[in-house]
């Protein structure tokens, strides 16, 4: 037992790791901001088809969304027919009128005029349904309307 | 007395704790892509009466349950009816549209103003083959609308933009520009190529 330490260690001295939470904080914070949780439970396949001519839905004024698609994996039992989806549960055709009424109460009364109805539906779905939510969107006197897409050329929508 | 320092915390978990929330958020995280082609559905009337639109004014496109074209009664492919959908609603074939730059075919649309298209598709169409013929549509207004915008846009003060960018300074609070000028000249071109798009029930 040496009572003095040789000052020569040879092993590497510890990397200074005092940083490291500040880095990590800063990514955080990043994704914190950036999350945006996912408001529905997608019951339903929902791959958005892609279009090059898209305008960005203006987030000032409210939004409602209907989902349309296949029944995802675990929800066979509801048929292989495109459904649609409201709020966290299928939905029947009829109920889309009541449903956009019930979005309306929840809004300010200056802000219903400008209610755009988001279709989310899946690139496989037939057009029968959504022919369906359109009519019954005028019905309801929603008539301004978003396609959601993505962005992307069209070609890559047939394969 | 001696003097004690209270003991330092130790903040060696302090990361450890940050990676655990950091991963949560990773993994809840959805970057939203809202966008998506804008529409307006026509309301309900009742009184409907009819209009007589002309034939030639008409620019039918029709998707099958196969989801093939059929423009104008002829089959066509996806990437052939945008330059289709520009030549019937430039072609200015009754002599009143001074800034079209079509053929001026007798047989074809009248003026941009008549010109109708017109787009039917059956229930078992699919979405896809829908929305991409859509895009296309849109996409034939917004041709002519960004040539013109590229024509008188540099006289009213704004070069270098097109259509398509006209619109989204117009939205854009960050714009520093005259944006009564901007909407004015946005205006004009709406109405000078304005969007006439009908969908067969």
């Amino acid at each position: 037992m040496s009572k003095f330490k040789s000052k020569k260690d040879n092993a590497l001295p510890a990397m200074n790791t005092a940083s490291l939470p500040d880095i990590v904080f800063m990514l955080l914070f990043f994704f914190m901001v950036v999350t945006v949780m996912r408001e529905d439970t997608l019951l339903i396949e929902n791959i958005l088809p892609v279009a090059n001519q898209v305008e960005k839905l203006d987030k000032k004024y409210p939004i409602s969304y209907i989902y349309m698609g296949q029944p995802a994996k675990g929800y066979e039992k509801f048929g292989e027919a495109a459904r649609i989806q409201l709020n966290d549960k299928f939905a029947e055709i009829s109920e889309v009128q009541s449903f956009i009424n019930a979005e309306r109460l929840a809004l300010r009364e200056e802000m219903i005029p400008y209610l755009t109805v988001s279709l989310k539906v899946d690139k496989d779905a037939n057009m029968g349904v959504v022919m369906d939510v359109k009519q019954e969107l005028r019905k309801a006197n929603a008539l301004k309307i978003n396609y959601t897409t993505g962005t992307g050329d069209v070609s890559q929508n047939m394969d | 007395m001696a003097k004690r320092a209270a003991p330092e915390v130790n903040a060696g978990s302090m990361a450890d704790i940050a990676f655990l929330l950091l991963i949560f958020f990773l993994v809840t995280t959805t970057i939203p892509k809202d966008s998506g082609i804008p529409r307006k559905l026509p309301p309900i009337d009742d009184t409907e009466q009819d209009v007589i639109i002309k034939e030639k004014n008409v620019f039918t496109v029709l998707i099958n349950n196969k989801d093939q074209l059929l423009v104008e009664d002829q089959v066509m492919e996806l990437k052939d009816v945008r330059p289709a959908a520009i030549a019937f609603l430039d072609n200015g074939g009754d002599g009143s549209c001074s800034y079209c730059k079509g053929k001026r075919d007798p047989k074809s649309s009248d003026n941009p103003d008549k010109a109708i298209i017109s787009l039917k598709n059956e229930r078992e169409t699919s979405y896809a083959a829908y929305i991409s013929v859509q895009n296309e549509l849109v996409a034939a207004y917004n041709t002519l609308r960004n040539i013109r915008a590229k024509e008188i846009g540099p006289k009213r003060g704004f070069a270098e933009m097109d259509f398509v960018e006209m619109e989204t300074n117009l939205k854009d609070p960050k714009f520093n520009g005259n944006k009564e000028k901007l909407k004015d000249l946005v205006d004009q071109i709406r109405t000078e190529y304005p969007e006439k798009l009908s969908e067969v029930q």
